[in-house]
């Protein structure tokens, strides 16, 4: 298990996401023996280049070839293996989408399929390249667990739990390098139990991957305008932590759901299925990407492009919020 | 008569029950229909697999040993659940369940080891990449065992099946048997009509080793499928087969691709099997 402190914090923080994955797969292949990690020409995008070079006998690429990833991942899965399977989040999300729906979905192989540089991520590269709606396309298949780590630290924890979780999981990997500090210390992190980071009276703002420092950031915007909000780390996405939106719905006047992801079919779309079976439920509003192409930018470009800081989810909180109160 | 002659004729009778058992299970069928066509046109490729080739052991079908067969054309269930029945894999009672409601032989195969059923499949284009991990399986822990991957001729329209292709090769998959069933229809028509492709010179260009055989020649299955690959690259056999063999009416009739049959219907194909 690789330590998990504040200066190990600060160190994942500067690689990012990804490369903080690579570090924690070459803990792993220490230590697993029928672990095998597979990718499709991005070994150095995942940050596998060390492991690569220190087991070569537990890694293969396949090429650029994401339909064929899925099918030998899941060949070597049936045979015994722990596979992680990594691309880019569209790649996988979207050209072989059918190949996870069969072999992670239906025929249930333990794949850890991992989504590289998803949301807004790859920046200059366009929208080709962005991650927009792997969430809604991973969401609609049964028994497929989803994971989107608030920071780097958690990018360590979710991907140990992973490699222990008996099924097919979506890691979905999201920021850039210099990836914001959320969690700096160790701490508890199960599969499918949210954590509260911030406990307010008003507002809950459930939140998810690159979105979770955002939100606290929100949070102290809207604490100075006295308005209380409680913030939610949402680390898995599915299966959805409903005791932690029941909560949210006895104490909490607007539940918020933020991400970076489209806002159909998401994490709002989840919360928002869920808050429709329940006649007393708050209000909710759902942030996360317009349902539109974008023209492309950098990273910290599309992020201010829809509204996804953290001064601006605290402005559309404070609108929604006052609308509530006034009514 | 040799041993070698007497395992060619209780295959090419195993076969003959097969294709009698597979029109009856049409028959079961109903209006559900079924895959007539190409469930018969692999009749004599299961049949070699199961009944010659393959080292499987019914009463522990989860054997590490055993060899793998993944049915990636998997509307070819006629053909395939009449094997496992012949080799003891499923019961011929158990047959019944072909397309009934909540049944565990669908018109297309569910996983299900305790049966011998390797992989769900249906959906084409999947079952090579499969067994290339599967291949890849065996070669890492050193197992003795081949994967034999059924694919249908029109199935090679599938850019996945190429993508594996490209690796079976690459990571040399000597235990890897690709079986074309090249029975030059496909759903919409004649194969040429709809995409003509030179199927041997590609897979040649893949870096396969490629034999093309006739797919309904027990003896010819048995030999090549039985050879033993001194190539360190993967083999693909393309077996020249006709769609609905055996039935008149059916062979090279695309309207049997997947068709109700009547009980008529049936009688008058059993009546051209019966000897």
């Amino acid at each position: 298990m690789i330590p998990i402190n504040s200066l190990n914090a600060r160190l994942w923080s500067k690689l990012g996401q990804r490369g903080t994955f690579g570090i924690t797969m070459l803990d792993l292949g220490r230590d697993l023996d029928n672990l095998v990690v597979l990718t499709a020409d991005l070994c150095s995008t995942s940050g596998l280049d060390r492991f690569r070079t220190t087991y070569p006998d537990k890694f293969l690429n396949v090429g650029i070839a994401e339909q064929n990833l899925l099918g030998i991942s899941a060949g070597l899965a049936k045979e015994g293996y722990t596979v992680f399977a990594t691309s880019f989040a569209n790649f996988v999300a979207m050209r072989s989408y059918e190949q996870v729906r069969l072999n992670l979905g239906y025929m249930g192989f333990n794949i850890k399929l991992v989504g590289l540089g998803s949301g807004y991520a790859m920046g200059m590269f366009g929208n080709t390249h962005y991650g927009i709606e792997d969430v809604a396309l991973m969401r609609a298949i049964p028994g497929l667990c989803i994971i989107s780590p608030s920071d780097c630290t958690e990018v360590v924890k979710a991907t140990e739990a992973a490699a222990r979780y008996p099924g097919p999981i979506y890691l979905r990997l999201t920021g850039i390098v210099n990836n914001p500090i959320v969690n700096k210390e160790d701490y508890p992190f199960e599969i499918g139990n949210a954590i509260t980071l911030k406990s307010g009276s008003d507002i809950s703002i459930i939140a998810t991957g690159s979105m979770v420092y955002h939100s606290i950031e929100a949070a102290k915007i809207l604490e100075s305008r006295e308005i209380s909000a409680s913030v939610i780390n949402m680390h898995t996405i599915k299966p959805l932590d409903t005791g932690a939106i029941n909560t949210a719905c006895v104490t909490s006047k607007l539940i918020v759901t933020v991400e970076e992801h489209s806002v159909i079919g998401g994490l709002g779309g989840s919360v928002a299925e869920y808050l429709c079976g329940i006649s007393s439920a708050p209000r909710q509003l759902i942030i996360g990407m317009p349902d539109a192409f974008q023209m492309a930018g950098d990273y910290q470009y599309l992020l201010e492009q829809n509204g996804l800081t953290g001064p601006q989810i605290a402005e559309k909180i404070i609108d929604t919020f006052n609308t509530i109160v006034h009514s | 008569m040799t041993s070698y002659d007497l395992i060619i004729k209780n295959i090419e009778q195993m076969a003959h029950r097969m294709r009698k058992k597979a029109l009856e299970l049409a028959l079961s069928a109903g209006n559900n229909g079924a895959h007539i066509g190409s469930g018969l046109s692999i009749i004599e490729i299961t049949a070699v697999l199961y009944g010659g080739i393959m080292k499987v052991d019914p009463k522990n079908p989860h054997w590490e040993d055993r060899d793998r067969f993944i049915l990636s054309k998997g509307h070819g269930t006629l053909g395939y659940y009449t094997a496992l029945a012949e080799a003891g894999l499923i019961s011929f009672d158990e047959l019944s369940n072909f397309e009934k409601n909540g049944g565990f032989l669908p018109g297309q195969p569910v996983m299900n080891m305790d049966k011998g059923i390797e992989f769900s499949s249906g959906s084409l284009g999947h079952g090579l990449s499969l067994g290339v991990g599967v291949a890849l399986a065996g070669k890492k822990r050193c197992q003795d065992y081949n994967v034999y991957v059924l694919m249908g001729d029109g199935e090679c329209n599938e850019g996945a099946v190429w993508e594996a292709a490209m690796a079976a090769k690459h990571y040399k998959l000597s235990n890897l048997v690709a079986i074309i069933d090249a029975n030059d229809m496909q759903s919409d028509g004649a194969r040429d009509c709809i995409m003509a492709a030179d199927y041997e010179a590609m897979w040649k260009g893949f870096g396969w080793n490629v034999a093309v055989i006739d797919g309904h020649n027990i003896q010819s299955l048995f030999d090549t499928l039985g050879a033993t690959n001194r190539s360190e690259y993967p083999r693909v056999i393309i077996a020249r087969t006709v769609k609905g063999k055996g039935v008149s009416f059916m062979e090279g009739n695309n309207e049997w691709h997947h068709n109700r049959l009547t009980r008529a219907q049936y009688d008058a194909a059993i009546n051209e099997l019966t000897p």
